[in-house]
């Protein structure tokens, strides 16, 4: 465990009543509301806490690693007068911290005098800049249909087994800056990077951890680890102290941060369970009615402001609950979210990497960041067309289901075979295969020409002009 | 003017209790703590108040001082509100950043309305005349052509005994004088008004002018009337935020209040860079010279989300007294019961559905109720419309929000989720969706436009709800096996989905569509129905129509023919007889 870093503070010997990670200690004078505690066993082993409520003469603290072997006489609390902060440095970048910011990599304690609140604080509205410049991720389903922005919150809804691991590591491993289709290729500006992993497979972290070193990115990575067998109560923590060290990288020293925060379902799990023990009244699924604040206070730590140059551009992945969409987490998320990227079963079988379902998928943030001197003009209407006939696809799919492909109108048949290219073609792409903004249009063309000109609506006359490819008559 | 009135011994996230005075009232404005942080009495028991506190409680103690004002909480109403942009309890955000920089620290103070800004003031009244509530003083210029008419508060009267001469004044300084009984009062272009107690009117009237949108499916499917409450609900991604901020920038209103409502800091940030530069199509001014904001975002203090609803619908009915239109916004009403819940579950009352406060209907009732179109106490009209999104978990309609909503709404907009899978936006579901103000608001139709606009807009809807039939039997059987007369629905309803209720945000024509535009789509799709079915009845092939040019020329016709243009859609009817009349002509023998 690691060492406390505030010193001083009162002192309580023994405590009332042990609930589960929730202790109520008596007799504290002049505690503060969610003030940090340090808690020492009976054998002077020290744990970290927070005070959740305080009323006359006692306090209700949450232990952080959880209250196993602790006693009701044998336990001293220190309440150290101040809420909880982590040490921040660029020097962290490169190095690997457990869940509530303490090495443990084997290295020092980051030098620096630098300390924040690991809640932080709002944003003011004013003070932000509206996101515009987007991340080419090489990516074509997100690219080109659901493009992220910088300074976007975009999450990946996932269900368990699925490849969401490797799709974020291609997004971190392949994203720059954005640039107008057909502009040269320039060095692209990296991305720091910071990783948080709440309540994941030791295996899960040791993907990233050698996916960062084999792209040469991990001297720009900081990881915060909280895994499957760690307290889950820290859990609340750690995002917290990943998004802390972040807003310090992006606008104290004006760094583009990517940060990845996964597996946000673990995430929800700890702060119920820590609801649930404090006998709150639950609303859905037993969640706590502050589940909404509580995950909007993480997410809205994202952006651009007008006082520095950096951004925070937030990936956080779920996986859902028996992959179903309408569970508090993903729901309340894609709440608060700008979009979000899904991920589906049916893909996944058909083996078609990155498995993205694109109509459930989303960006709200994607008309601001495309078109005329962002991508290319056509970007948007080739995007609703696509959209609009891949959605087309799916009716016809259900017809042909039932009447056969053979009984479909001449024009369905097209949708269909439209339907098929798009997921191998458009969809469907290597794991090491980064494709830039012009490949994903053309790509998308090549598609759009399968079909018949005149169902064509949502892109111009010229731009089929331009880049319609087909042969109309034989369409 | 603050005496402490008691000591605090509990403290739960925003809820905290003190001892101290029984004197202390209930929404009492209190400050908390050392730093003297804003909050609301909402419980009395004894000696013992339970506070809601407006600002995060981190760092705050058991013992701490809580000081009394005597004041519920209010807004400040006065010329410099349109423009502002505030948090929850009316402070302005620019302020904020200017003095801690671009995080909301505690503990920040500001006048929500500027002290020294001065005001072009032209008085109305003279000594000796006798005033009521409510009645114009005089006025004062807030933009360059917005009139700010300045009232007096609708608790006093009295008879002018002394009046400022035309000129330029702050909103503290006296420019008028009032005889109440034996007391002389001075009255200021700024006056306070409680949040939540509704502003006094004389009597309402009916609703029966529709507030125009220029959102298609809104205006022509589904009006609100002005003085009327919308609810928008639908699941993420749908579009509540597009369809609201659609609605701010094209109504036609005199003034909008937009409130961010827990809702997220970019979208607030989007609004705010994009207004200013946008122009009013009306007044051929910037739209944010009609606007007030409150952005109470879903990382800032919950309590203050729930004030920030009472908040601003105080600043539309302080408008609307002047004899104003006011459209309000609130996305999201969801996010405000939940505050309303937070708040409860802390006090341990006794939860009903879903873990949501048994007074949760009564409070949506008193909010929605604080719309009407109104007679004003000084004798002129105006309106509050509302339109309130709600964000019900997992898009499922049945939860309490959403149904205790439809109660008290008389038009209700539902937006789907595979219309919006599908990019068909606004993704307002046509079969879902309902106005009750159908009827009421038919003969402004007819006197705007000379035309039986109710007929129309039904029988569209009666072709619509036949596709919605139709399309399930193609689902089983395939297109083929209808009539062509049945198909000839499904065409009419494919151009009327694609050509009239769908319609692009961004698009810089399509974005608003004129009274006269809507008509004239409707009618024309409704004549291609009506010729179509003439020659499909006739035995011509339905191919031959839906492969006719005019079709994708009527389709397209949203984003290229301009608000301006009306003499093209007479070319596009031509189209329609000449291309249909060739084919009539062919099947006619």
């Amino acid at each position: 465990m690691s060492q406390i870093t505030v010193q001083g503070g009162q002192e309580v010997v023994g405590v009332a009543r042990i609930e589960g990670p929730i202790l109520v200690v008596e007799g504290a004078a002049n505690v503060s509301y969610d003030e940090v505690v340090e808690i020492q066993d009976a054998r002077g082993q020290l744990r970290r806490g927070r005070v959740l409520e305080v009323g006359q003469g006692f306090a209700v603290v949450q232990v952080f690693a959880g209250s196993t072997g602790l006693s009701i006489d044998g336990t001293r609390v220190r309440f150290l007068g101040g809420t909880l902060r982590i040490p921040v440095a660029e020097e962290m970048l490169g190095r690997i911290f457990d869940g509530l910011g303490s090495p443990i990599d084997g290295g020092p304690e980051p030098l620096t005098d630098v300390y924040r609140d690991v809640n932080g604080q709002p944003i003011n509205p004013t003070a932000r800049i509206y996101p515009r410049d987007y991340i080419q991720t090489g990516i074509s389903t997100i690219d080109g249909v659901n493009t992220l922005l910088r300074g976007q919150k975009l999450p990946l809804f996932s269900g368990a087994g699925m490849p969401h691991d490797q799709l974020a590591a291609q997004i971190v491993r392949q994203s720059t800056l954005g640039k107008v289709a057909g502009a040269p290729p320039t060095e692209g500006e990296e991305f720091a990077i910071v990783f948080a992993a709440m309540g994941v497979k030791n295996d899960v972290a040791e993907y990233f951890r050698k996916s960062f070193t084999e792209s040469g990115a991990l001297t720009r990575v900081t990881m915060f680890l909280n895994l499957a067998d760690d307290p889950p109560v820290e859990r609340v923590v750690t995002p917290r102290a990943a998004l802390t060290l972040a807003e310090y990288l992006a606008y104290d020293l004006d760094k583009h941060v990517l940060v990845v925060l996964t597996d946000m379902t673990n995430y929800g799990e700890a702060l119920r369970q820590i609801s649930n023990v404090r006998g709150e009244v639950p609303s859905r699924k037993g969640y706590p009615g502050y589940l909404y604040s509580d995950l909007a206070s993480l997410y809205e730590r994202t952006g651009r402001i007008r006082t520095s140059k950096g951004s925070i551009t937030q990936i956080p992945i779920l996986t859902m609950p028996n992959d179903d969409m309408t569970h508090p987490m993903p729901d309340l998320t894609g709440y608060i979210t700008e979009g979000q990227i899904v991920l589906g079963r049916e893909l996944y079988y058909a083996g078609i990497y990155p498995p993205v379902t694109v109509l459930p998928s989303l960006s709200r943030l994607m008309k601001d960041g495309i078109g005329k001197n962002r991508t290319r003009d056509d970007h948007p209407r080739w995007g609703a067309q696509l959209y609009a006939a891949y959605a087309r696809t799916q009716d016809v799919r259900a017809l042909a289901s039932v009447i056969g492909e053979e009984e479909l109108s001449d024009v369905d048949q097209k949708y269909l075979k439209f339907g098929r290219a798009f997921e191998r073609e458009f969809v469907n792409q290597a794991f090491t295969e980064n494709r830039t903004i012009e490949r994903t249009l053309e790509i998308g063309w090549n598609l759009l020409s399968m079909l018949p000109k005149k169902e064509l609506t949502r892109v111009t006359l010229d731009e089929i002009a331009q880049y319609y490819k087909g042969d109309d008559a034989a369409n | 003017m603050s005496d402490q009135v008691g000591t605090i011994t509990w403290i739960s996230g925003p809820v905290v209790r003190a001892r101290g005075s029984k004197f202390v009232g209930m929404l009492e404005l209190v400050e908390v703590g050392d730093e003297r942080l804003v909050g609301e009495v909402i419980g009395l028991k004894g000696d013992q108040m339970t506070v809601q506190v407006y600002e995060e409680t981190s760092g705050m103690q058991t013992g701490a001082p809580v000081y009394g004002t005597g004041l519920p909480l209010s807004v400040e109403l006065g010329p410099g509100l349109i423009q502002s942009i505030y948090d929850g309890v009316q402070r302005p955000l620019p302020l904020i950043e200017e003095a801690m920089g671009s995080f909301i620290n505690r503990g920040a103070r500001f006048d929500s309305i500027s002290r020294e800004k001065k005001w072009k003031y032209i008085p109305k009244v003279k000594i000796g005349d006798a005033v009521q509530g409510g009645s114009v003083l005089g006025v004062a210029m807030e933009t360059d052509t917005f009139e700010h008419r300045v009232m007096l508060n609708p608790d006093d009267s009295g008879v002018i005994t002394w009046v400022a001469s035309a000129g330029d004044y702050t909103v503290t300084d006296p420019i008028a004088k009032l005889r109440m009984g034996k007391e002389e009062k001075t009255i200021t272009m700024m006056q306070r008004w409680p949040v939540r107690r509704p502003r006094p009117f004389k009597n309402r009237r009916g609703a029966n002018i529709p507030l125009i949108t220029g959102q298609r499916i809104l205006d022509t499917f589904f009006p609100v009337a002005k003085g009327g409450a919308a609810g928008i609900p639908g699941p993420f991604g749908s579009g509540k935020t597009v369809t609201q901020h659609s609605i701010a920038k094209w109504a036609d209103a005199e003034v909008i209040v937009y409130i961010g409502c827990g809702e997220r800091g970019n979208e607030m940030t989007e609004v705010l860079q994009e207004f200013p530069h946008l122009v009013d199509p009306r007044s051929g001014r910037p739209l944010m010279e009609r606007t007030v904001l409150i952005a109470n975002t879903s990382n800032m203090p919950v309590a203050a989300r729930e004030a920030s609803i009472y908040t601003g619908i105080t600043i539309a009915e302080y408008y609307r007294d002047m004899g104003y239109h006011v459209a309000l916004m609130a996305d999201s009403t969801s996010r405000w019961a939940e505050a309303l819940r937070e708040v409860s579950g802390r006090l341990e009352e006794m939860p009903a559905e879903e873990g949501y406060p048994a007074y949760l209907a009564g409070r949506l009732a008193e909010f929605y109720e604080r719309a009407g179109y109104v007679d004003n106490l000084n004798g002129t009209q105006g309106s509050v419309s509302v339109v309130g999104a709600v964000s019900p978990p997992g898009g499922d309609f049945s939860e309490p929000v959403t149904q205790h909503t439809k109660r008290f709404i008389r038009c209700f907009w539902a937006l789907d989720k595979s219309l919006a899978s599908a990019r068909h936006f606004p993704a307002i579901n046509w079969l879902d969706s309902y106005s009750e103000y159908l009827e009421d608001v038919g003969a402004w139709w007819l006197e705007k436009t000379g035309k039986d606009w109710l007929t129309m807009r039904n029988r569209a809807m009666e072709l619509l709800s036949e596709e919605a039939r139709l399309s399930q039997i193609v689902k089983l059987v395939g297109p083929d096996a209808l009539p062509y007369t049945e198909r000839m629905v499904l065409e009419t309803s494919r151009l009327i989905r694609e050509g009239l209720l769908q319609q692009n945000a961004t698009d810089s024509v399509d974005a608003y569509s004129s009274v006269e535009k809507q008509i004239r789509l409707l009618e024309l799709a409704l004549y291609f129905h009506e010729r179509g079915m003439a020659i499909v009845k006739r035995g011509a092939p339905i191919h031959l129509i839906h492969d006719l040019p005019v079709v994708d020329m009527f389709i397209r016709a949203k984003s290229s023919i301009t608000n301006e243009e009306m003499h093209k859609f007479d070319e596009l009817k031509k189209q329609i007889d000449q291309q249909m009349g060739q084919l009539d002509a062919e099947y006619r023998s």
